[in-house]
């Protein structure tokens, strides 16, 4: 193998990570607790470095490398963008709590630096291998970083279930690509793909492979059946985990359904259809029915999380480009709205408070005004109203399904997220309508300020102009 | 005066952005420049909302005062804004109503007054939006919109079950307006473009017209309300603020009768024939039934509010029985149908000034008496001598008095409803007993009779600002009663061009 078949050049920000990660790690062990900081900093930089990495890749063909285990296109570079800046400003919205709770710790940075590398992996796989690589060296990381608060048993316990089910998910994956192998001979996604084209006739071990490649996939989205994990995480996590889990490990889940059952399975669309649609059904059903008894705020948002995926199982159920960009377009922005969600709360935490209960929200619009406004058009972008981003993304997932002749899926689909708005308004009740019980100030450092206006307003301006967003999407599916 | 500039741009966004200005400006210290600005912002979109009807050509049907700039150009989205003679006038309805609003709450909201009047003129623009935008997904973003300053309104001024109103309010419109949203996507698919005006053209089966028609009745019913989907209105009414009430009753209840003439009648011709029936009845109830309902009241807001539901009951009514007028006669005589919409049209303006007037009425007597109970008055013409003119006057014209404005819409409808059916007409007419009953019974135990007690002797009378409140409805009631015909005209040819293209089968 020559240096030419490698192709390193297009996996320069994969590189380039990995090295910051360990310059990380290294430096850190020299650090005095005091000085913690310059890790902070350090990994700040190197995820701006990468970001400007990223968009030095060209985007004009689709390129391979490393012999066929990495490819990348317009889709990876714009995924990859993506969750380079999701977990930045999971890092600005989380350094004052770990300092107010004694774990600002590099460990943190380090993990959430080689779980970035994971997803950027995960997302450029054309390999089951190069894909169960990114996915487990992401699942590692977050086994460890749910755990990071020794002393909570809430989270001790949270990473248990999590390591369990995951590790169990990670099987079924791996069962189901072993037994597609044994059908295709081969672990490549574009050799699969032509493979299973070139098989005529229904092949029924191909088929079980497939329904363990989408167990294994539904695990680690979150759909209904197989959801269990993600209330108990969401909850027991410290915060800031909690938002860096439900941000960028989302939008790898997606690229890895997408080179998965899009890309390798294509052909047998007619098979996983099926079954993302009883996924999709029964998380909206189940996701909006549960949320409305969860007094706990990051339940809440777990269950809410749940509904979402549900809707993203219905523009990729559609198999085609509207509804691969629809899910796409829809998983970008719940991921910003969620990381916005968990800013908030992240926010009105402080030494010893966590501000997870969804009574501590109340009477926020007395104690900031300004916080209130951000969270409002958080709140109203998952519930999909307009003029938020959520509304364009329910919209173009409807649209797609009623595109496919599916009408009934999109009745049913809006049926559910009526049953959904009802929780959503209670937390905007909260905020508005109730008195503060707690009057202290919100104290916060000023780029996380700067850093969660941001996200809300970006919120409120992708919904007043989701065009660019929208053509780019459509675009990487081209 | 200013026909070349993008007025209806101006409308929907100035008072928008002026929203967030207000918003901006805070509630640090007196909110009195909150104010100020608020009211100079309403002033000046009312001006320009003028512009609209000075430069209005009323010989045509067609769109005037268009502005088209692609927004979503992967779904064929388009920044599409005009109007016609049916949506000029709630424009301009809306405008008015808004200076009346920011006024009547002047003094009275003293909690947070900058996100009060913010919340109003944000509302204003996006109500002016929902009737100005051509392109149905530009439409729903403004229709959607239009419920989160509304639900803030009602939650966080309203009264003590204010949450419960505000929900169930927002949760009864959303439900009603998401299955629009998918009977539209799906007219996308058929049309390929979400304009509105293409939609009129498509050509649609019967299943899919029936389909379509139900879910926009699902949507419009509930906004107008209808019978049996009115229930959200007398709670949201009662526990609204003075203002949520009157922009509710003015305004909100018209986008419902708006959308059943911009998008059900024009669109679903063949289903709507077919299912008159349907909505005559529920119109007929909501007359007849709610009548009597608004009768056993003894809460003032929630009488206005179920007389409300059976005043736009005569808007339903007008606009369905169009179909039983064209049954009826020979060659699809189509003067009679145009009176109908007319009469349902003067009777929405109309009833947006008299319910408006009527809700800063109780709003007056509220705000020195903390009580909407009829019980806990009497005898207020001893004390507020002005004010009792003035609610005596509303009165009248809420029952329906010639020479006010209630008396024109409600007999237009009813002379138009004689030509479809005797009994349809008799029916409707029984509100000109049961509207004069109840809106006389109780004014008579309100204002007439012995001062009560302490409390309404006590009671001081208009002030300035409340005078001039009451004196620009009063004469904007009665001008339209005595001289309905510069509203007439205006809409005229839009009526025209509406029905031909109802009479028009849709079928392929």
């Amino acid at each position: 193998m020559t240096l030419e078949m490698l192709n390193l050049s297009i996996a320069t920000p994969e590189i380039f990570l990995l090295a910051l990660a360990c310059t990380v790690l290294v430096v850190d062990v020299y650090l005095k607790d005091d000085s913690r900081n310059v890790t902070y900093v350090l990994s700040q930089i190197g995820l701006i470095i990468t970001l400007v990495l990223i968009s030095q890749q060209s985007l004009q063909s689709r390129e391979l490398a490393f012999n066929g285990l990495f490819v990348n296109d317009l889709l990876a570079n714009v995924l990859k963008y993506a969750v380079v800046l999701l977990v930045a400003i999971v890092f600005v919205y989380s350094r004052r709590y770990l300092q107010d709770r004694s774990i600002f710790k590099g460990e943190f940075y380090v993990l959430g630096l080689f779980g970035l590398l994971g997803m950027m992996v995960m997302i450029s796989a054309n390999h089951f291998l190069s894909m169960y690589l990114g996915l487990e060296l992401l699942s590692l990381s977050l086994y460890a970083m749910v755990a990071f608060n020794r002393e909570n048993s809430n989270a001790a316990e949270a990473a248990m279930k999590y390591f369990v089910l995951g590790a169990i998910a990670s099987g079924m994956l791996l069962y189901g690509m072993s037994m597609v192998y044994g059908m295709t001979g081969s672990l490549n996604i574009i050799e699969v793909a032509v493979a299973i084209e070139q098989m005529k006739n229904d092949n029924l071990v191909l088929i079980f492979g497939l329904v363990f490649m989408v167990i294994g996939l539904s695990f680690k989205l979150g759909a209904v059946p197989f959801h269990m994990w993600i209330p108990d995480v969401y909850h027991g996590s410290p915060t800031t985990v909690t938002s860096y889990i439900a941000t960028a490990p989302k939008v790898a889940g997606f690229a890895m359904v997408i080179r998965l059952l899009a890309e390798s399975m294509g052909s047998l669309q007619a098979d996983w259809q099926g079954m993302l649609i009883i996924l999709a059904v029964l998380s909206m059903a189940v996701g909006n029915v549960i949320a409305i008894a969860q007094s706990n705020l990051k339940r809440l948002f777990a269950y809410s999380t749940i509904s979402h995926v549900g809707f993203i199982m219905l523009g990729l159920l559609a198999g085609n480009q509207e509804g691969y960009s629809a899910a796409m377009f829809y998983t970008l922005t719940y991921a910003i709205m969620s990381l916005g969600g968990f800013g908030v709360i992240i926010l009105l935490t402080r030494k010893g408070f966590e501000a997870d209960n969804i009574d501590d929200l109340k009477g926020l619009n007395q104690r900031s005004p300004w916080f209130a406004f951000i969270m409002l058009i958080i709140i109203f972008s998952m519930a999909g109203v307009p003029p938020t981003v959520g509304f364009w993304a329910k919209l173009a997932v409807l649209k797609a399904v009623v595109n496919i002749d599916m009408l009934w899926l999109a009745l049913v689909a809006v049926f559910f997220s009526i049953i959904g708005i009802f929780y959503y308004l209670r937390i905007i009740k909260l905020m508005y309508f109730d008195e503060a019980e707690d009057k202290s100030e919100i104290n916060c450092t000023r780029d996380m300020q700067i850093a969660l206006s941001a996200n809300g307003l970006t919120v409120l301006m992708l919904g007043i102009y989701p065009a660019a967003l929208m053509s780019l999407c459509l675009a990487a599916f081209a | 005066m200013f026909a070349d500039w993008p007025l209806l741009s101006l409308v929907v966004w100035l008072p928008i952005i002026g929203g967030v200005a207000v918003l901006l400006s805070g509630d640090k210290g007196s909110s009195e420049g909150s104010r100020r600005l608020a009211l100079i912002i309403s002033l000046v979109t009312f001006v320009l909302s003028l512009g609209l009807y000075t430069n209005f050509d009323n010989s045509t049907s067609a769109m005037q005062f268009q502005e088209r700039f692609e927004w979503i150009g992967d779904f064929s989205i388009y920044y599409h804004l005009g109007v016609d003679g049916l949506s000029m006038p709630l424009i301009v309805l809306t405008t008015f109503t808004t200076i009346l609003v920011i006024l009547a709450g002047w003094e009275v909201i003293q909690k947070r007054a900058s996100q009060y009047m913010a919340a109003f003129l944000i509302m204003e623009g996006l109500m002016n939006g929902v009737f100005s935008a051509l392109d149905s997904m530009f439409f729903y973003v403004f229709w959607e919109a239009m419920l989160i300053p509304m639900f803030i309104i009602i939650g966080v001024w309203g009264g003590p079950k204010r949450v419960y109103a505000t929900i169930k309010f927002f949760i009864y419109t959303f439900f009603g307006s998401v299955f629009m949203l998918v009977a539209m996507i799906y007219m996308y698919y058929q049309s390929g473009s979400f304009a509105i005006l293409d939609m009129h053209n498509l050509k649609l089966g019967m299943t899919e017209q029936t389909l379509i028609f139900f879910a926009f009745l699902a949507a419009f019913a509930v906004k107008v309300p209808m019978w049996p989907v009115h229930t959200w209105l007398p709670d949201a009414h009662v526990e609204a603020p003075t203002g949520g009430s009157v922009i509710l009753a003015a305004i909100m209840l018209k986008i419902g009768g708006y959308g059943f003439l911009r998008f059900t009648l024009p669109i679903t011709p063949d289903a709507s024939l077919s299912y008159d029936w349907l909505i005559i009845g529920m119109s007929l109830i909501a007359v007849v039934y709610i009548g009597f309902v608004a009768l056993v009241q003894s809460d003032m807001k929630k009488l206005v509010a179920y007389s409300s539901i059976a005043h736009m009951g005569f808007v339903t009514l007008g606009l369905f029985v169009i179909f039983r007028i064209w049954g009826n006669a020979e060659n699809a005589d189509i003067s009679g149908a145009a009176l109908a919409v007319e009469g349902a049209m003067v009777q929405m303006i109309s009833h947006g000034f008299i319910s408006g007037a009527m809700f800063l009425m109780i709003g007056v007597l509220y705000d020195r008496m903390h009580s909407r109970e009829i019980a806990d008055y009497g005898g207020v013409v001893n004390t507020m001598p002005v004010f009792a003119a003035f609610a005596v006057f509303f009165a009248m014209s809420n029952a329906g008095l010639p020479g006010t404005s209630g008396f024109v819409g409600e007999f237009m409808v009813i002379l138009a409803a004689f030509k479809a059916s005797f009994w349809i007409a008799f029916l409707a007419a029984t509100t000109l007993i049961l509207g004069a009953a109840y809106t006389l019974w109780m004014v008579k135990r309100v204002f007439y009779g012995e001062v009560k007690n302490d409390n309404v002797k006590a009671l001081q009378d208009l002030n300035q600002r409340e005078l001039l409140i009451m004196s620009i409805l009063a004469i904007a009631v009665l001008g339209l009663g005595l001289y309905p015909a510069p509203l007439v005209d205006v809409m005229h040819a839009s009526v025209d061009n509406l029905l031909h293209h109802i009479a028009q089968s849709k079928l392929p």
